[in-house]
């Protein structure tokens, strides 16, 4: 019985998110629908590395907040300095698996708590970030990136160029995600957030696996941050604030979107709620009295409202027992 | 489960690349590309027009570059309510959301941007790298090392505008006319293209000027100004700013500090005495907005934006603002010979 109201659950949502799509089209158009899936894919990203720590290690590292600009510091130097923007973007991938890193091991070797040490790395990547930009803010505008050298291969431009270059680069992360996470590290990282003592009792080295996890993460943030910075032509030290609050957010929501049992679906549902984010934050931005300052506010009350929804059909539905009633 | 969920991705991969090829061509010519060099219209007649403004942040300069936009293109003709509709969005500051505003400028396929300062403009010009939505910005002081255009006399691309570019040397000179400095500092945002032209000229000129040395004071967000101001406190015998957007949207934390420490602060635009500067030679930026608003005119009548020349502001229209209280405060007096030369005098 729980399954199936479950279901019914889920499709109406579904179908709510398909009204919605629909009314979007008609009022204002494609171009929203794109804007919001180039944006859902490419945070979508963020999402998947925040899924990682968050729920999979169950180890909320706020880091992501500095490893995002830190992707972009790094691509957009190294651009500048003469390199091919895809090995600026891959050296900005390596630049965030060492944040992630050291996240890791301030929490195990050095038994800080994991809420610490995303923290601590978080404020000292910002004036590392300050280092590598020489400054607040590197323009990439004219300098060639990834989407130029695809835009010129496929001859595409604008945002269909967007979206189609980081889809390709979600779905090579998704292929390769989905193939690790199934190997023998890949479950005892998993195994890890479970239980992590059950993991140590049966001879596992939870450490390596909870670095190895930071790393991934931060890994794909710092992707995510190289992307957006050269799509949006400048890296800026501020790009990255207030992203783990993103990061949950649309975790959380595609959570409540689509059911997540097994590690596809998980990944499924981080880009579907990433994209159901975006969506309704350019709908908000296109409201003439809503201003780009109310966005935070904003994005706290979806959270409000994707988290206390169980809780509310659990109260309509008479099934939720206060404690002080239990017998 | 794994089959589900395999389904489903790549449905969304199908469905996703069939919808971008079935309407691909489609999308990229209705809402993105907008003629700009066929003669359209008068502006009297219906038809509608869509503008984006954006600014980085707001201050009294920004502000006064707006409204004067605003009422050049009412008196042309183009009148909100009428036949134009403004788009106003004001990142305050985050770089991230002065892209994702002009990405929507994009999207929404408006007729023209104007972004005043910098940052937004590099931002808006990113945004419409492939469309030929027309850009004019206001209050840059280097377009050329900002990016936006590669020549002030003819832009060739989508972008023109107004900078309010100044000649350092002239505004120290205004300094040094009100008291002697040995060692000057200065505060702006290093990530600011404008400020790293401005600190630049300030240090090629102050040799010559008789300035010793230029002590310099970083900050990254005007959350930060305040202690950046304190680290030159006893290095020097007076603070420059430039026309930095940044420092000039947290100035009161400036002031303040200089005040506290004697230390007589000098401004860039005269908006910034009112809020407590001894003295600055600057802009009216209402004019700079009233010539954005001449050649938005232009560019909507049908003028192709990459033939019309960006333009920098006449050196006469410089204006001089002293404030004698704030002076005070700061432990200097204004010659009266300054005072009888000033445009304006600000008793706050």
């Amino acid at each position: 019985m729980g399954q199936n109201q479950g279901l019914l659950y889920r499709i109406t949502l579904l179908l709510l998110a398909a009204g919605l799509i629909v009314l979007v089209l008609v009022v204002w158009g494609r171009s929203l629908l794109y804007a919001s899936c180039y944006e859902g894919l490419v945070f979508g990203l963020v999402a998947i590395g925040v899924y990682l720590t968050f729920r999979v290690l169950a180890f909320p590292d706020l880091s992501v907040d500095g490893t995002f600009p830190l992707g972009g510091a790094v691509c957009a130097v190294k651009i500048v300095d003469g390199w091919n923007p895809f090995v600026a973007t891959l050296a900005a991938v390596g630049a965030g698996l060492c944040a992630g890193l050291i996240t890791g091991i301030l929490n195990t070797k050095l038994r800080l708590s994991g809420l610490l040490a995303g923290i601590l790395v978080m404020v000292g990547l910002y004036s590392i970030n300050l280092r590598i930009l020489g400054g607040a803010n590197v323009p990439l505008l004219r300098q060639r990136t990834i989407f130029d050298v695809v835009g010129d291969h496929l001859g595409l431009s604008g945002m269909t160029l967007s979206i189609v270059t980081v889809l390709v680069v979600v779905v090579i992360v998704f292929i390769i995600l989905n193939w690790f996470l199934r190997t023998d590290l890949g479950l005892a990282l998993r195994a890890t957030g479970d239980n992590e003592q059950m993991v140590r009792s049966l001879g596992s080295d939870t450490s390596k696996t909870v670095i190895l996890g930071c790393a991934l993460s931060n890994g794909l943030v710092a992707l995510a941050g190289a992307l957006v910075a050269q799509n949006q032509g400048f890296s800026d030290v501020g790009m990255g604030i207030g992203m783990i609050v993103m990061g949950l957010a649309t975790v959380i929501i595609g959570e409540g979107l689509i059911p997540t049992r097994g590690i596809a679906l998980i990944l499924v549902a981080c880009l579907a709620g990433t994209f159901a984010y975006r969506l309704l934050i350019n709908i908000a931005l296109r409201i003439d009295w809503v201003r780009p300052g109310d966005l935070k506010l904003i994005t706290a009350g979806l959270v409000i409202v994707v988290l206390a929804l169980p809780h509310i059909r659990k109260m309509i539905r008479g099934e939720w027992i206060p404690p002080a009633k239990r017998v | 489960m794994k089959k589900l969920a395999i389904t489903m991705f790549i449905v969304l991969v199908i469905g996703f690349v069939l919808g971008l090829g079935l309407t691909g061509c489609g999308s990229n010519n209705e809402e993105e590309t907008i003629p700009t060099t066929q003669p359209t219209a008068q502006p009297t007649q219906a038809k509608q027009y869509t503008i984006g403004i954006t600014q980085i942040v707001t201050h009294p300069a920004l502000d006064a570059n707006k409204q004067g936009f605003k009422d050049e293109l009412a008196k042309l003709g183009f009148v909100e309510g009428q036949n134009v509709k403004y788009l106003d969005k004001n990142p305050e500051g985050d770089m991230s959301l002065a892209a994702t505003i002009a990405q929507q400028f994009v999207s929404q396929g408006v007729d023209l941007i104007l972004s005043i300062a910098t940052p937004t403009s590099q931002a808006c010009v990113a945004a419409t790298k492939s469309t030929h939505i027309p850009i004019v910005f206001g209050s840059v002081t280097d377009p050329v090392a900002a990016g936006l255009i590669t020549s002030w006399d003819h832009p060739g691309g989508n972008v023109t505008g107004v900078s309010d570019w100044l000649e350092i040397p002239t505004q120290i000179q205004m300094a040094l006319n009100i008291m002697p400095i040995k060692k000057i500092g200065v505060v702006y945002n290093a990530g600011e293209t404008n400020s790293v032209t401005q600190v630049a000229q300030l240090k090629t000129a102050a040799p010559a000027l008789g300035i010793g040395s230029v002590v310099e004071a970083t900050v990254a967000t005007s959350a930060d100004v305040m202690t950046s101001a304190q680290s030159l406190v006893g290095r020097i015998d007076a603070i420059w700013v430039g026309t930095d957007n940044t420092v000039v949207s947290g100035f009161e934390a400036l002031v303040k500090v200089c005040e506290d420490n004697h230390i007589p602060l000098f401004a860039s635009d005269t908006a910034s005495v009112e809020r407590g500067a001894v003295a600055a030679l600057g802009l009216d930026y209402y004019q700079v907005g009233v010539k954005c608003g001449d050649i938005a005119a232009k560019i909507l009548n049908g003028e192709n934006p990459a033939n019309i020349p960006a333009e920098k502001m006449n050196l006469t229209d410089l204006q001089l603002y002293v404030n004698p209280t704030a002076a005070q405060r700061m432990g200097i007096t204004i010659p009266q010979t300054v005072l009888d030369t000033a445009y304006k005098i600000i008793n706050k």
